[in-house]
């Protein structure tokens, strides 16, 4: 149990990328292989940590032997450590399902480079705990997610990359301000030690427009209304298994995390929390009702994910304990469910070669897995018992209720009705009814993108088990206990250091 | 103030990057963008009356400006050029494929 | 630059090239050795190294600048730089903590004795100079046959 095993988080996909870019074209299958054992290897050590975090409360690595605050430290807590098991566990997933999907493409090897600089990125996102190294890996994750959508450089990719990147750009700046606005009033960059620093002495003003950069900057990253129009053009312009990558990890470690890690850790939340219910509310209910007029499967799907993101924001936007677990327990099973929907759409696109809706049709009898196992994520999606996504948007309704919101909470289950019509709809048209004469040929998906989405859907099943409070203890609270006491970031810190 | 320029170089960045059609128009208004917060940021670490930061074995070194916002500027302005490249490489594909620049032209995603 | 029958440019411009291109790139490795002393280091020197490149691509044609330095060998070039990166960085292993200087923090003002930052500025010279000359011939070369990098 050596808490020297931290930094292999970072290492370990950067050497896989550099590998794979060096010997890529030489040797046969090695792009494969090395991918999958790179993101094997990340979650056998992300499980590793669960055990390790509830042993030693919070697990700080001072990089080079130097001391915070003047090196760089790497911090893991329970936020961390439940990130870092979303993270692994599904890039595990959809490097799997790369194998065969990556076959229609050319030049495979910068594929798998640029996912694991990707995976890298997102990794070292919620590792780090130096502000400036945080903003870095977002920018690494961010410019190798610009690059793979555009991997196929058809017309529409490409329009939506460069859409993508002029957003992503404009966010990053602000990011920047932001981080040069914090350092001109602490001196430092150590998240721990800026924490301590503006409890002792801070002007509230720098702090709330500090605050509203990073919701714009971070926002943008996040896709938030009103920073969500690069989302519908880019995820489903991307390849299948980056979609669900983007869908299912980038805009929540990107976004999410390193927003909720700053506003409720360093700065002082209570000011801009009003403005993250009124945000999740109205990305809620945008996002899907701009669904539901959609034919395109993965433009429908990239349209729930902003709709679901604000479902997140709002748990987080209460502040009390309840909503922000609700909100946390939101964000692992939209990864999930999103994540499996995508490879699902990327599944049918590899069999029949065309998203339309209006063209599918009677899926069900010649791809069972692929039906079966949509048909389960989109009930975890409409929040049908038991499945996943009842228990947490039941939470997040009743905490709205307990904290004396009760339009918030009517306008949670409007959006949540809207997602069961849009769903039923994706269900009717693309896979029951009548098999269409174009697809009497069509065999089902090869066995390594089965066996990847199979697991994904149990995964929806078990992981309503979560709520149960016994088990809920070890994963999930302490997670939500890191945002509710975020005071103690800083001495919990400067503690485990000494 | 100084800080209230930058500001404004970020703010004509910004128009350059909504209110033009061109594409090189608008990787050009990032880059004004970028170099704006990269000024502001140096700019924070000045000390009245400092001297450059660097060490020297004939004179005595009191009063220097800040170094540490001249590296993270360093870091910050290697991001800028790895997306400005970028860019352009996705902009010299899109032209192959659309014959133009002109970016009310390139619109093929609707809704 | 390909307007009259000949690659690159003028006369003069050839002329003034063959001078000053073999001094650029030693005066980019004079800025990345000497990181640690004077401002600069592996990325502002990496860019100087990239620029020689291509300043030679510019004025005598892209065939030139190949010959020197192809387009297989800088990005093998590129990625094994980045692996020595990761390999001085996880020596600190050895020191007990990732990163660590594991020769100990040398005298100033001295030329060779900051070890492990001289190896790293020597890798991201090497990176940066390789990836940089990479990007522009990329973008100069590549055509809508070949795949996407």
């Amino acid at each position: 149990m050596n808490h020297n095993l931290i930094p292999l988080f970072v290492i370990i996909p950067l050497a896989g990328t550099f590998l794979i870019s060096l010997l890529g074209k030489r040797v046969r299958r090695l792009p494969d292989t090395l991918s999958n054992l790179c993101t094997l290897l990340l979650l056998a050590l992300s499980l590793w940590c669960i055990p390790a975090v509830k042993a030693s409360g919070m697990i700080v690595y001072k990089v080079g032997g130097w001391v915070p605050p003047i090196g760089i430290c790497m911090v893991i807590d329970g936020l961390t450590c439940f990130m870092l098991v979303i993270v692994n566990v599904i890039s595990f997933l959809v490097t799997l399902y790369a194998i065969r999907y990556m076959e229609a493409y050319t030049s495979k090897e910068h594929f798998h480079t640029l996912l694991l600089l990707m995976i890298a990125g997102m990794n070292g996102v919620v590792v780090s705990g130096d502000l400036f190294n945080l903003f870095v890996f977002v920018e690494i994750a961010s410019v190798a997610s610009y690059a793979l959508v555009a991997f196929g450089t058809e017309h529409e990719e490409l329009e939506a990359s460069f859409k993508y990147m002029v957003m992503g750009s404009i966010a990053a700046s602000l990011i920047l301000i932001g981080i040069a606005l914090l350092y001109a009033q602490t001196s430092t960059l150590n998240m721990a030690d800026m924490a301590r620093v503006l409890r002792a002495h801070s002007s509230p003003k720098v702090v709330l427009f500090v605050s509203i950069l990073f919701l714009a900057g971070f926002g943008l990253k996040a896709a938030i209304v009103p920073f969500h129009w690069w989302l519908p053009d880019a995820h489903p312009a991307a390849p299948a298994p980056i979609s669900a990558m983007l869908s299912g990890l980038l805009i929540k470690t990107l976004g999410v995390y390193a927003l909720v890690r700053i506003v409720f850790n360093i700065l002082d939340p209570t000011r801009i929390l009003p403005v993250f219910l009124f945000l999740g509310a109205l990305s809620m209910l945008v996002g899907v009702f701009l669904a539901i007029g959609q034919w395109d499967f993965k433009r429908l799907l990239a349209y729930h994910s902003i709709s679901q993101v604000g479902y997140i924001i709002l748990g987080i936007g209460l502040g009390t304990p309840l909503g922000i677990l609700g909100g946390l327990f939101h964000l692992l099973n939209h990864s999930i469910f999103k994540s499996l929907l995508f490879l699902n759409s990327g599944a049918v696109v590899y069999t029949t070669g065309t998203r339309d809706l209006q063209e599918l049709g009677g899926l069900r009898e010649k791809m069972p897995v692929t039906s079966n196992t949509c048909l389960i994520a989109s009930m975890s999606i409409a929040g049908i018992p038991p499945f996943n996504g009842f228990w947490s948007k039941l939470i997040i309704i009743i905490a709205c209720i307990q904290a004396g919101h009760p339009v918030y909470a009517l306008a949670a289950v409007v959006a949540s009705i809207m997602t069961l019509a849009s769903f039923m709809k994706v269900q009717k048209y693309g896979f029951f009814g009548a098999l269409k004469e174009r697809w009497k040929g069509i065999k089902e998906v090869p066995f390594t993108m089965a066996l990847s989405m199979v697991i994904l859907s149990l995964l929806c099943i078990t992981t309503g088990l979560l709520v149960i409070p016994g088990v809920a203890e070890h994963f999930l609270k302490s997670a939500a206990d890191v945002l509710v006491n975020g005071k103690e970031y800083a001495t919990l810190v400067f503690e485990s250091v000494k | 103030m100084i800080y209230s320029l930058c500001l404004i170089l970020f703010g004509v960045g910004l128009y350059c990057v909504i209110a033009k059609r061109n594409i090189v128009k608008i990787i050009i208004g990032l880059a004004i963008m970028e170099y704006a917060v990269n000024l502001l940021f140096v700019l924070f670490g000045y000390r009245l009356n400092g001297s450059a930061p660097i060490l020297d074995k004939i004179q005595e070194t009191k009063n220097i400006v800040d170094p540490l916002p001249q590296a993270l500027v360093l870091t910050a302005i290697v991001i800028g050029l790895a997306t400005t490249a970028l860019l352009v490489s996705v902009a010299i594909r899109i032209y192959e494929k659309y014959g133009t620049f002109d970016i009310s032209k390139i619109k093929k995603l609707r809704g | 630059m390909m307007t009259n029958n000949q690659p690159g440019m003028t006369l003069i411009v050839k002329t003034i090239t063959r001078l000053t291109v073999g001094v650029i790139l030693l005066y980019g490795i004079y800025i990345v050795l000497h990181g640690h002393l004077t401002p600069g280091g592996g990325f502002a020197g990496g860019v100087i190294i990239a620029l020689s490149f291509v300043h030679l691509m510019l004025a005598f044609g892209k065939e030139v600048a190949l010959k020197r330095f192809s387009m297989a060998a800088a990005s093998v070039f590129e990625s094994l730089a980045g692996l020595m990166f990761l390999t001085v960085a996880v020596l600190g292993f050895l020191g007990g903590w990732f990163f660590l200087s594991i020769y100990g923090k040398g005298e100033p003002f001295a030329l060779f004795s900051a070890h492990m930052v001289l190896l790293s500025n020597i890798a991201i010279g090497c990176k940066v100079g390789a990836g940089l000359f990479a990007v522009v011939l990329g973008m100069l070369i590549l055509t809508k046959s070949e795949g996407k990098k």
